[in-house]
């Protein structure tokens, strides 16, 4: 079953299409990646589902509802939560208070939103940076802490927005290993990633835009092998 | 610091009244007590939530003409204004909340300045309702000892201080503090922003207007210029929060306390006291440059410059 749909969803600026006509679906439990070159449109693709922006054209179906004109918070309430590629902490308050704040949407009073998450920063691999202010926390640690913040909401439906960009080997390693425990939890996963082993490893499905189309959609082999997307990323092959 | 503080703290300002000082302290006193109830109303928009407002006397405003007109034209007592203001000040903040809170930083603050500044014209004008620029007069004033005053406005504060502590340790308080820190993360977080920005507008909108009416009851006159004032109320009810510290429980009380002494003290210099503006301003800018975080806020960073211990925070 497809959790969510996005059909024929178009987003103009003034006169730029920032994406164009695009259609695919997420499935039940799947890790959806979404690849393209820089200034592809995916962020853009990411805002329209999450609700900051409105599709121009098209609409988004999520559990088999449209939500296109929904306010985010609208959207994060009925199961999707999000991270952002610039990570947006709530910067003077602790690690904790973070997701404290964000577990309040299901929590009904602050023992329980306390509970659940300290629950999710053992998760995130951050309880021991639980008191630490969020504006100091190395970058690795700061990613982490997004898709925490977004887990204490309790989503179906997990929006990652280049969560493993800038990363170390070693966060890289363990970051992989926290999307892989999520999608164990019945999580599903829409990922834009632009590390191509990450990508290739841990997605189930690809989606690949180009200048905001939709150019090639598949499994990580058969996108490897795609000459649009070889074309996409690495230019037109000299002609002999 | 210890959670019996407060108690002690109310406690000991229950006191103060037997120790007999004279009329001119006891003012003093009401009127810190007062400011420091229209800064944690700021504090509470704007220190917590980060809505900054430039217009809190059109609520501080709204509050005395509740009081004021219930007097002036019904002829019952000022008093009732106390719990009126409140509903007054509820359907004031709603309506600039609906009209403001679609801003953000730098607009919202100057779509408030203008807020205050309207209120202000409007009371003016309306000479039948408000009496215009001639102001209202309580006639009999309730009492002329300070005493019953003080107790009035002691019991406002511990309220407010009540409040605002209950709001900021509840999920509100996280909201609050999420929209500050970062709105679109906020949202994202299936925090409904303008709602809770709607919330902490009322919340703070109403201590303002209660401060308001005890301000009509205790002085006995009011007109436009003194409570919609933008330097002497907006502006001051600004700088005793970012004096006292921004977004700490006890920075209003001791913002209040520090500004109106100084006010005072500064009335009193010949030919200074016209100043005391200009001083306010360097003040500000002193708080701004040394203790961003105002004097509760970095107190360590004050106790390590007089060469005490270090306080790790």
């Amino acid at each position: 079953m497809s959790l969510l749909e996005v059909k024929k969803v178009s987003r103009f600026f003034g006169g730029i299409t920032a994406v164009k006509d695009v259609s695919f679906e997420v499935r039940q439990g799947e890790i959806l990646g979404l690849i393209g070159p820089n200034g592809a449109g995916k962020t853009t693709l990411f805002n329209v589902v999450n609700g900051f922006y409105v599709p121009s054209r098209g609409e988004v179906l999520f559990k088999g509802e449209t939500i296109s004109g929904r306010k985010p918070y609208e959207i994060c309430k009925r199961g999707m939560a999000r991270t952002f590629q610039v990570v947006k902490p709530l910067q003077r308050m602790s690690v904790m208070d973070n997701v404290v704040a964000s577990a309040f949407l299901r929590a009904k009073n602050r023992r329980e939103a306390d509970e659940l998450a300290m629950e999710t920063l053992t998760f995130a691999g951050l309880a021991g940076d639980r008191d630490v202010i969020s504006k100091g926390l190395p970058l690795g640690k700061r990613k982490r802490l997004e898709i925490a913040r977004a887990l204490a909401t309790r989503p179906e439906l997990l929006l990652l927005d280049e969560s493993f960009a800038g990363l170390n080997p070693s966060e890289l390693d363990e970051s992989i290993g926290i999307i892989r425990k999520i999608k164990d939890r019945g999580i599903t996963i829409m990922i834009i990633e632009h590390h191509m082993k990450v990508i290739m490893s841990i997605s189930d499905r690809i989606v690949v835009l180009n200048y905001g189309e939709k150019i090639a959609e598949g499994s990580p082999l058969e996108i490897g092998k795609n000459h649009q997307v070889i074309e996409a990323y690495l230019g037109e092959a000299q002609s002999a | 610091m210890n959670k019996y503080f407060p108690f002690i703290a109310l406690a000991l300002l229950a006191l103060v009244p037997l120790l007999g000082l004279n009329s001119y302290l006891m003012h003093i006193l009401i009127l810190v007590v007062m400011w420091s109830v229209i800064g944690m109303a700021w504090n509470l928009l704007s220190g917590y939530c980060g809505q900054v407002s430039f217009g809190h006397a059109a609520f501080f405003g709204a509050g005395a003409y509740t009081s004021g007109i219930l007097y002036f034209k019904l002829g019952i007592s000022g008093w009732w204004g106390l719990p009126l203001s409140l509903a007054t000040s509820i359907v004031f903040a709603l309506v600039i909340g609906f009209i403001c809170l679609r801003l953000r930083g730098p607009y919202f603050a100057l779509a408030t300045l203008a807020m205050g500044v309207i209120l202000r014209i409007t009371t003016e004008n309306l000479t039948g309702f408000t009496g215009g620029d001639l102001g209202i007069m309580i006639r009999e004033r309730s009492w002329i000892e300070k005493t019953n005053y003080y107790y009035i406005i002691l019991a406002l504060a511990a309220v407010s201080y009540w409040l605002v502590k209950l709001v900021i340790e509840s999920k509100l308080g996280y909201y609050f503090v999420a929209i500050r820190e970062d709105q679109d993360a906020a949202e994202s977080l299936g925090i409904n922003t303008t709602l809770y920005k709607t919330i902490a507008l009322v919340l703070s909108a109403m201590l303002t207007g209660l401060a308001g009416a005890f301000y009509m009851n205790y002085m006995g006159y009011i007109d436009p210029k003194v409570v919609f004032a933008l330097h002497d109320i907006s502006i001051v009810a600004i700088m005793v929060v970012m004096v006292g510290g921004v977004a700490t429980y006890w920075g209003p009380t001791v913002g209040s306390l520090i500004m109106v002494l100084l006010a005072e003290l500064i009335r009193n210099v010949p030919r200074l006291g016209t100043a005391h503006q200009t001083l306010f301003g360097i003040l500000l800018i002193v708080i701004i440059i040394f203790l961003p975080n105002g004097i509760v806020g970095d107190f360590g960073k004050i106790r390590r410059l007089f060469g005490g211990k270090a306080a790790r925070p």
